[in-house]
């Protein structure tokens, strides 16, 4: 591998990982380019490792709040890798795997841990309209994730993910003027159904199968904030809700199909080491505002992340609704 | 903009997929019993003294205006049958023994929720006079279902027993010979309609509903009206085969209410001034007593229930079938033991969490005797029952249930012994740990009692359901809750209290 670093314009095209679903420790999976609207140039590549870590004491069952003293605090530790690569100009691709560890503070569940589920997008600049006080860009995103493990889903809230396979479709938008910008974005997510290692289950009826329907789900995201040079700071609220599902009945357990909605309201940083060419550092956390059916958890996540181009020419870098 | 448009098009793709589940149950074929047992009035019964003990009188003749309306009512329910209601005649004919042990399966796994805490750390206990506020009546935990599932299918048994007496007796024929302008929506039979086997498995499903799940009375009460219009809908019953068939279950069944009133499961409860009592026993003996390990510490789960009254022996043979005492907690034994505990627990393969969660059936669930009657349905599915042979089969299978209940619960706080979790902390579980004492083993006991008593009604399947009791019974060290002890001596004492079970089969009447 040529690991000949390219200089990267402090304006660049920015390589902004993010994590979406966080919140219960159910979904861990990292997401990370896919929510932005920042491309990357032909041929450039770039990987890195990311740690998030997600706690909560109280969680929505149904949508009554409440602490269970047999759990204490929930945590959930991730480990993500990911990498991206510029196809072309107009056209990025990402993948992402995490490792996911649960554990809690009180009673005696075992916490789980291991690899979660791969995740894969393709992400398309449909349109790129320049106006004379900004630039708006319009994105089209389609990605799918899966389980490379055979970790239980039975075990909620200690299971390190729901076990479908996901296909998703995202429609987003951007407009920046000057410093500033906003992203506004809605996704789709064809949910598979899953199976459990038992022939019944109840939700709102019992079933006689080891399959269970699961729901489909929603996402709408807005990001804003500052992007200049080699910073970003940015504010994000997104809404996570499931097409379906049912509740938590009162004392239950949780369940890999239940309804479960969260609204959460974080921060990312995003900061370019002008001294080593090619090195990102982000952070950034969120917080479950509203759910159901979820922990109300706290987010915080830090990453690192590394630059290549191997196409051996020196980057423009004018790709991006990032730059002026 | 083109590629644009495929991207989308890959998911779109998958969106069409079919997400519908096949379920089992709902694949259960219409009953076509290989025999009518057309004799099982003279089965011996479980508690009527004699098969006519309740009175059904004789049928009206199946002739002039008043029987011509019930046959015009079959008519009348045929013409304007839709998608729905043939759905329902094929669903209820699939058995109404099986169907409503599914809705008894159902209710236990809605209502096995343990109470959470009140603020001040205690626990509210669910009251049957008040049972849709909050804890709901009843928690269905492993002895209660147990229980219910007994006096469900014994119930069925003694009912059916008597209607195929009444049957022979008055040897009314179905509708449909009676008057061949009906048409039968079902498979055909030359067992006589009168009284009805439906309509005395639905009356008896009432009476002890009303006992057992007394917040359902009109969701019960719904699928009881069902059941009957798809019976006449069928044109498989006039309406008075219906009436008289009703009327004899509910009476049938009021016997075994009064029987459960009795039963001293209503003060199976117990006290936490009982509960200190077991406790205070145990240290006296140099043991390590019982703890809870939930947070707020929750009184042991029916701390009484091994006193409860058994079904297929007496308190004598209880005490002759007691498992003998654990290793003591301070001896080598137990300390071997704990140590294979720990070892399962501290990295247990996918394969065992596999087998801890087929077999956990914790919260939530119709509980292990829930699975042995879905395990059992699968199998009488196939063998073509008839509906009184599906009761005698069930109240076998679920009275030895519950007979194993009150054996394992009552070795439980007879030997008070902790559970791993407690003796080491290190000791994580893979599948909730229940709470109550650790020995003998509820699954392994259940599992026990449930193999051996299909083993005997399935002959040919005997080999299989051992096996699947014995991996039922190791689940409980895989999920790390129970040692090795407590496993074996469960599955030990299961079988015994199957055994008795199997010697009431073996002089019913009923043959194989």
């Amino acid at each position: 591998m040529n690991h000949t670093l390219k200089i990267i314009l402090k304006k660049s095209a920015l390589r902004w990982f993010f994590i979406v679903m966080g919140t219960l420790g159910y979904n861990a999976g990292i997401t990370q380019s896919d929510q932005d609207a920042l491309m990357m140039k032909k041929n450039e590549f770039c990987t890195g490792l990311m740690y998030q870590q997600s706690t909560w004491d109280q969680y929505w069952e149904g949508t009554l709040k409440r602490e269970n003293l047999n759990i204490g605090t929930m945590k959930t530790q991730m480990v993500g890798y990911m990498a991206m690569y510029g196809i072309t100009n107009k056209l990025n691709a990402f993948v992402s795997l995490p490792w996911v560890k649960t554990s809690s503070t009180a009673g005696q569940w075992k916490g789980q841990q291991g690899i979660q589920d791969v995740s894969a997008w393709l992400k398309y600049w449909a349109i790129d309209k320049k106006g004379a006080k900004g630039r708006f860009g319009l994105f089209g995103l389609a990605g799918v994730s899966l389980p490379v493990s055979d970790y239980t889903i039975d075990m909620l809230p200690y299971s390190i993910g729901l076990g479908t396979t996901n296909f998703n479709a995202r429609i987003m938008a951007d407009y920046q003027r000057g410093k500033w910008f906003a992203t506004g974005s809605m996704t789709y997510v064809l949910r598979s159904n899953v199976e459990l290692d038992r022939t019944a289950y109840y939700t709102t009826g019992i079933h006689y199968t080891n399959e269970i329907k699961m729901p489909d789900a929603t996402q709408w995201m807005v990001r804003a904030g500052y992007r200049y040079k080699n910073w970003i700071a940015e504010v994000v609220a997104d809404n996570w809700t499931t097409q379906g599902g049912h509740d938590i009945t009162r004392n239950n357990m949780p369940f890999v199909s239940n309804r479960m909605e969260a609204t959460r309201l974080g921060a990312n940083f995003k900061w370019e080491d002008g001294m080593v060419k090619g090195l990102s550092l982000l952070a950034g956390g969120n917080y479950a505002l509203e759910g159901r059916n979820m922990g109300q958890a706290t987010t915080v996540y830090g990453g690192i992340v590394y630059l290549f181009n191997f196409s051996k020419k020196s980057s423009s870098n004018t790709n991006s609704p990032a730059s002026k | 903009m083109k590629n644009l448009l495929l991207i989308f098009l890959i998911p779109a793709l998958f969106a069409g997929c079919n997400k519908e589940v096949d379920d089992v149950s709902l694949a259960y074929p219409v009953l076509q019993p290989t025999k009518t047992d057309a004799n099982a009035g003279t089965w011996k019964t479980m508690l009527l003294t004699t098969p006519d003990q309740i009175a059904v009188s004789a049928p009206a003749a199946a002739t002039g205006p008043d029987y011509t309306a019930q046959i015009n009512e079959i008519k009348s329910l045929q013409a304007k049958l839709n998608d729905d209601g043939r759905n329902q005649v094929n669903y209820w004919g699939a058995g109404a023994v099986l169907r409503w042990n599914e809705i008894t399966r159902e209710l236990i796994a809605k209502y096995n929720l343990p109470p959470v805490n009140n603020p001040d750390g205690t626990y509210p206990a669910p009251d049957a006079n008040n049972p849709l506020s909050y804890p709901y009546f009843p928690f269905a935990n492993p002895p209660y279902a147990a229980r219910a599932y007994a006096y469900v299918s014994a119930a069925c048994y003694d009912a059916l027993v008597a209607c195929y007496h009444y049957k022979k007796l008055y040897n009314r024929s179905a509708p449909y010979v009676v008057n061949t302008t009906v048409n039968p929506l079902l498979p055909k039979t030359d067992l006589p309609s009168y009284p009805s086997e439906d309509a005395t498995v639905a009356g008896v499903m009432w009476e002890m509903m009303k006992l057992l799940f007394p917040g359902e009375q009109a969701a019960i009460q719904a699928k009881i009206n069902e059941h009957l219009q798809a019976r006449i809908a069928a044109g498989m019953n006039v309406r008075s085969d219906i009436d008289a068939g009703y009327a004899l279950g509910r009476a049938v069944a009021n016997l075994f209410v009064a029987r459960a009133r009795t039963d001293r499961a209503g003060t199976a409860g117990g006290s936490m001034v009982i509960q200190k009592q077991f406790e205070d026993a145990a240290i006296a003996r140099g043991e390590m007593p019982w703890i809870s390990q939930e947070n707020p510490k929750r009184p042991g789960m029916l701390m009484l229930f091994g006193r409860v009254k058994t079904w297929n022996f007496d308190s004598a043979q209880l005490l002759s079938i007691r498992p003998p005492a654990p290793p003591a907690t301070g001896s080598e034994q137990f300390k071997k033991e704990l140590e294979e505990v720990y070892n399962y627990a501290k990295n247990p393969t996918r394969d065992q969490i596999r087998i801890a969660q087929y077999w956990a059936d914790g919260v939530g669930t119709y509980t292990p005797p829930g699975h042995w009657n879905a395990i059992a349905s699968d199998e009488f599915v196939k063998l073509g029952l008839s509906e009184v042979r599906w009761a005698r089969n069930l109240a076998l299978l679920n009275t030895a249930m519950e007979d194993a209940a009150v054996s394992c619960w009552d070795a439980k706080y007879l030997y008070f012994n902790p559970r791993p979790y407690q003796m080491d902390t290190r000791i994580k579980t893979v599948v909730g740990l229940p709470n109550f004492p650790s020995y003998t083993s509820g699954h392994s006991t259940f599992s026990g009692s449930a193999s051996t008593v299909l083993g005997y009604l399935v002959k040919n399947k005997a080999a299989s359901f051992e096996a699947m009791a014995l991996e039922a019974s190791i689940s409980r060290l895989y999920g790390a809750i129970h040692y090795r002890s407590d496993c074996e001596a469960g599955i030990a004492c299961g079988q015994r209290v199957g055994g008795f079970a199997v010697t009431r089969a073996q002089n019913d009447g009923a043959g194989d």
